[in-house]
């Protein structure tokens, strides 16, 4: 079986042809040269032959591959078909793609966020390493993405641990790349001297930094710089490398490029510089953790050694903890937390598909929203399977014939199968060529000026192999279906004259109706779904967070590089503040060492009336108008003033949550309770002098906490960071032109950077908004489909029965009596959708409880309004098909056959 | 209809080699394979044309023959096919084993 032959078919049967009328010919000569009439001698040469078709046919046969020859010649008249009911096709594809576009988006998102390992030298062998239960938590400071270890910890695992050829830390922030007024960021890493080397990623150009970079105590140290960034910033000039480049302050030499495809280890975030960890004090200053034990913000991974297992290498980790946790227990901790501390192990942990808080946070939605996409999917191949139904019974004398005159069930069924192929095929590349758009505008929308979001969207295999297999699947589902029913009558049935053909029996409208019956019941599901979201959102953004979001400016000031010395930073900080407070527009400013939803956050344990309290309480320090700026009303006592200093009584303001659980049914005013500090530090006594409404801390989806309130002005360890609070009403080009002016003009070498808080919280409320806008859309998408189904399936029962509303129309039943009938069956059909649906809707509503806010999963307001709304335009939708029976004339419809 | 094909399978094999000997000598076309045939068997042999040009076919496929276009005597447009170096191999082995079967099958049926 050759396959140049098969190709070259069409060819050799042309010869074929041509020699078989020439051998006619021939032999038609040679029986008029024995003396045959020439009618005669052409009778005889073709009754000596036979039939020439046969033979081409015969020969034919031996070139082909049979197979691939019927399939070819399926495509090509399932294309004619489709060329022939433009409409139908349209309807079709347009679906088709809709659902497999919007499928494998969220696919394509999933698998960089969840499925794809490192773009790094074998992976698999990467674990990460860290503190192996933190149960009971942990105690200090926390910063940077993955604060799991602390540099002591490090540089011990470093030096004694055995289970890794090579070992790295690493810690992520933002490097700001101007000297002073507006902060410009790029995405920084320290790392230690290993990283590049222990992932195996070689320089594009210049070097990757080594051990030798990293030693404590560099003063001119290297930077290396993302591909991407060297883009962007230079223009992928060679000559960058060597050149200077200002982070933070201070100065970096340039040395190498990183290939295109590196993104470090976090997925969901870009590569753009990185400097060695010993650079760290450059930036920190004082506040450097590279000494202190109790500031956790290294992360570290190491590379497995050959032979070794994750079991093994956690065993040995484990072993080497104990003397590690002692030596660097930090001294200030008090006697619960350093019992804690001492129980600590260090284990090891599958890294290959790295880390990511953009898996933390985003992975259960987005498999909820590929659930979601699935359903669209399905409900749009029901739509077209009761096309494809539809239009084969319309086809059944064809088939009838076919049938009878000897083609095999199988064969048919085949064939019916390649049309429908080729709509999933074209409907599955429409839906890949959409998924592209539709999965940046994905990643548009998680993206944030503050955390930036770097997805490589490739259409690699696996997505590839999931549309793939999508088409297949949704090939099957709607066109398996109506060819076997199609090819299973029995073709004397089939092709009798009058017949309606057996769409009409019962059987065959049961299984549209069971169709659209499941198409109903799913659309509701995804429309409690995206209500559901919806209405969470809405509780979320306006539910009271006590203080008042709109208006309100948040200005963050790094005074590092002012050289204040501490002692005059409190008057520095009030100086500044009542600058900017005084600028036009500006209604009332403070400034406040934690600004609410920013995801910073500060907790101590109190000790009231002699007895330690179990909980946490959160705190704050804030200066005197805080409040006022806020839009926090004061309830009891006074609000802080200038009489409260360092000299004077240390007081606080707390909320009345603290209030009533710490001092319930007495005034709170003027008690006392105190901060349980480490062993040996003093306890002062802290006296409450005013009490103000409940306020939300880090994240507005959690419950109002008790908060405690410090005055700035009896902080005895200001920072370098200023955060200003600014109530305002001007228009935010104009008052951020104003601040950078007042600040520059006080000292030019301070940072700042801007953000309103409604846009921090909007960015906080990133992942509700996300499932509200897709899941409506999907929602709404699923609803027109089945509305659609619906009107397809009651168009076709009127059209069928015509025959019987004419008889009852000429027995007396008037246009209102007829719109009801057709209306009842719709309702009867929906009505048994809405009832599945809502039992699908409740159960499965559970997956998605931690999603919601302020709502149950099964609540019924919100499963009465989906089943009502769906319920109005499906009726609607009904109408139509109901009208149309109404206007009927009754001869004609009888006249139907 | 399943008794013609029963023959035409016996045959098929041997047809082939028919075939390939009656071109030995120098190139003929369909027609003229069929007659010369037709002669050499002195007409006990009734070969199918189709069966004939599905050979021809087959045989061409495998490379035993070549055709090509040609003009016969008569001035008409015709497929002659020739022999190739395979083909003639391909004779050879064959009628060696056509006489082996003939010695095998006698044996059998006339015991000296």
């Amino acid at each position: 079986m050759s396959i140049n032959r098969f190709f070259r078919r069409g060819r050799w049967d042309d010869e074929r042809a041509r020699e078989l009328e020439a051998h006619l010919a021939i032999e038609t000569d040679d029986n008029i040269a024995r003396g045959m009439s020439p009618s005669a001698a052409r009778a005889a040469a073709r009754r000596k032959l036979g039939n020439p078709t046969l033979v081409r046919e015969e020969i034919y046969q031996m070139n082909t591959i049979g197979f691939l020859d019927s399939a070819w010649r399926d495509l090509r008249y399932g294309a004619r078909l489709l060329r022939l009911n433009p409409a139908f096709a349209l309807v079709a594809i347009l679906s088709l793609a809709l659902g497999v576009g919007a499928n494998t988006a969220i696919f394509q998102l999933l698998d960089a966020v969840r499925l794809r390992t490192l773009p790094v030298n074998e992976p698999q062998q990467l674990m990460e390493i860290r503190i192996a239960d933190t149960t009971g938590g942990r105690t200090g400071q926390f910063s940077g993405r993955r604060p799991s270890l602390t540099n002591p910890l490090w540089e011990r695992i470093r030096d004694r641990q055995q289970a890794f050829s090579s070992a790295f830390a690493w810690s992520g922030a933002p490097f700001n790349l101007t000297t002073g007024g507006e902060a410009r960021y790029a995405q920084g890493l320290w790392v230690s001297g290993d990283f590049f080397g222990t992932l195996g990623v070689p320089a594009v150009a210049g070097r990757v930094l080594t051990a030798d970079d990293d030693r404590r105590g560099c003063a001119a140290p290297p930077a290396v710089i993302g591909h991407g960034f060297w883009q962007r910033e230079y223009g992928g000039n060679p000559a960058a490398i060597g050149r200077r480049l200002m982070l933070n302050g201070h100065a970096y030499e340039i040395v190498g490029v990183t290939p295109p495809s590196f993104f470090g280890v976090e997925v969901g975030r870009a590569f753009e510089v990185a400097v060695p960890l010993c650079a760290e004090p450059l930036s920190r200053g004082e506040r450097s953790g590279l000494d202190k034990s109790d500031v956790w913000f290294l992360a570290a991974f190491g590379r497995l050694k050959p032979g070794w297992t994750v079991e093994r290498a956690s065993a040995q980790l484990a072993a080497i903890s104990g003397p590690m946790f002692q030596e660097t227990l930090p001294p200030r901790y008090r006697a619960e937390d350093a019992k804690r501390y001492l129980t600590f192990k260090l284990g090891a942990f599958d890294a290959a598909t790295g880390v990511s808080s953009l898996r933390r946070n985003y992975e259960s939605p987005l498999w909820l929203l590929l659930a979601t996409t699935g359903l669209v999917l399905l409900i749009a191949c029901a739509n077209l399977a009761n096309l494809m139904l539809a239009r084969a019974t319309a086809r059944e004398r064809e088939v009838a014939v076919r049938l009878a005159i000897g083609a095999s069930r199988w064969r048919i069924v085949r064939q019916l199968l390649s049309e429908s192929l080729l709509i999933a095929a074209v409907g599955a590349v429409c839906g890949a060529i959409l998924a592209q758009w539709l999965s940046r505008f994905l990643v548009g929308f998680l993206t944030s000026a503050n955390s930036p979001i770097f997805v490589n969207l490739a259409f690699d295999w696996r997505t590839f192999a999931f549309t793939a297999a999508l088409a297949v699947a949704t090939c099957l589902v709607f066109g398996l279906m109506p060819a076997l029913r199609v090819t299973g009558t029995a073709p004397g049935a089939a092709m009798k004259a009058g017949s309606r053909g057996s769409s009409d029996t019962r059987e065959r409208f049961g299984l549209r109706r069971v169709l659209v019956v499941f198409q109903v019941a799913l659309s509701l599901v995804l429309v409690v779904g995206a209500l559901l979201f919806v209405r969470s959102l809405r509780n979320l953004m306006t539910v009271d967070a006590g203080f008042r979001q709109d208006g309100l400016l948040v200005v963050n000031l790094d005074l590092g590089k002012a050289g204040i010395p501490v002692e005059r930073r409190t008057a520095v900080h009030d100086d500044i503040t009542s600058r900017l407070s005084a600028l036009p527009g500006v209604t009332s400013g403070a400034h406040a060492f934690i600004v609410p939803v920013s995801g910073s956050g500060w907790n101590e344990k109190v000790i009231v009336n002699g007895a330690r309290q179990p909980d946490n309480v959160n705190f704050n320090g804030v200066s005197a108008d805080y409040f006022k700026t806020m839009g926090t009303p004061m309830l009891n006592g006074r609000a802080f003033n200038a009489q409260d200093t360092l000299a004077s009584e240390k007081v606080v303001i707390v909320t009345e949550g603290f209030a009533r659980k710490y001092f319930p049914n007495q005034n709170p005013v003027g008690q006392m309770f105190q901060v349980e500090e480490g062993a040996g530090a003093p306890r002062p006594y802290l006296k409450i002098v005013g009490v103000v409404k409940d306020t939300k801390y880090t994240d507005l989806r959690e419950p109002f906490t008790p908060l405690v309130f410090q005055p700035t002005s009896q902080n005895d360890e200001p920072d370098t960071f200023l955060q200003v609070v600014l109530r305002t009403a001007a228009p935010l080009a104009t008052i951020t032109s104003e601040v950078s002016a007042a600040v520059a003009a006080f000292s030019p070498s301070i940072v700042t950077q801007f953000q309103t808080m409604e846009s921090q919280v909007r960015d906080s409320l990133l992942r509700e908004r996300l499932m509200a806008t897709l899941s409506g859309l999907f929602g709404g998408l699923a609803a027109l489909l089945a509305t659609i189904g619906l009107y397809g399936v009651m168009s076709y029962m009127v059209a069928r029965r015509k025959n019987e509303i004419g008889i009852r129309m000429a027995l007396g039943a008037d246009r209102a009596h007829v719109v009801r009938m057709v209306l009842r069956e719709a309702a009867i059909l929906l009505a048994a959708g809405v009832a599945t649906g809502l039992v699908i809707a409740v159960v499965a509503a559970r997956t998605a409880t931690t999603l919601l806010f302020g709502l149950q999963p099964g609540d019924p307001g919100t499963l009465a309004m989906a089943a009502g709304g769906l319920a109005l335009v499906a009726m609607l939708a009904s109408y139509l098909p109901a009208l149309r029976a109404s206007r009927l004339e009754p001869t004609e419809a009888l006249r139907e056959d | 209809m399943a008794k013609a094909k029963d023959k035409l399978a016996i045959l098929r094999g041997t047809l082939d080699v028919l075939v390939l000997r009656s071109v030995s000598a120098r190139p003929l076309h369909g027609f003229e394979i069929s007659l010369w045939l037709d002669e050499q068997s002195e007409g006990a042999l009734e070969i199918d044309d189709s069966a004939l040009y599905q050979a021809l076919h087959r045989l061409e496929a495998k490379k035993l023959l070549q055709g090509a276009w040609g003009i016969s005597e008569n001035n008409r447009r015709a497929r002659y096919y020739r022999l190739t170096p395979a083909g003639r191999r391909q004779l050879t082995e064959q009628t060696n084993r056509w006489d082996e079967i003939v010695r095998a099958v006698n044996r059998i049926l006339r015991p000296a």
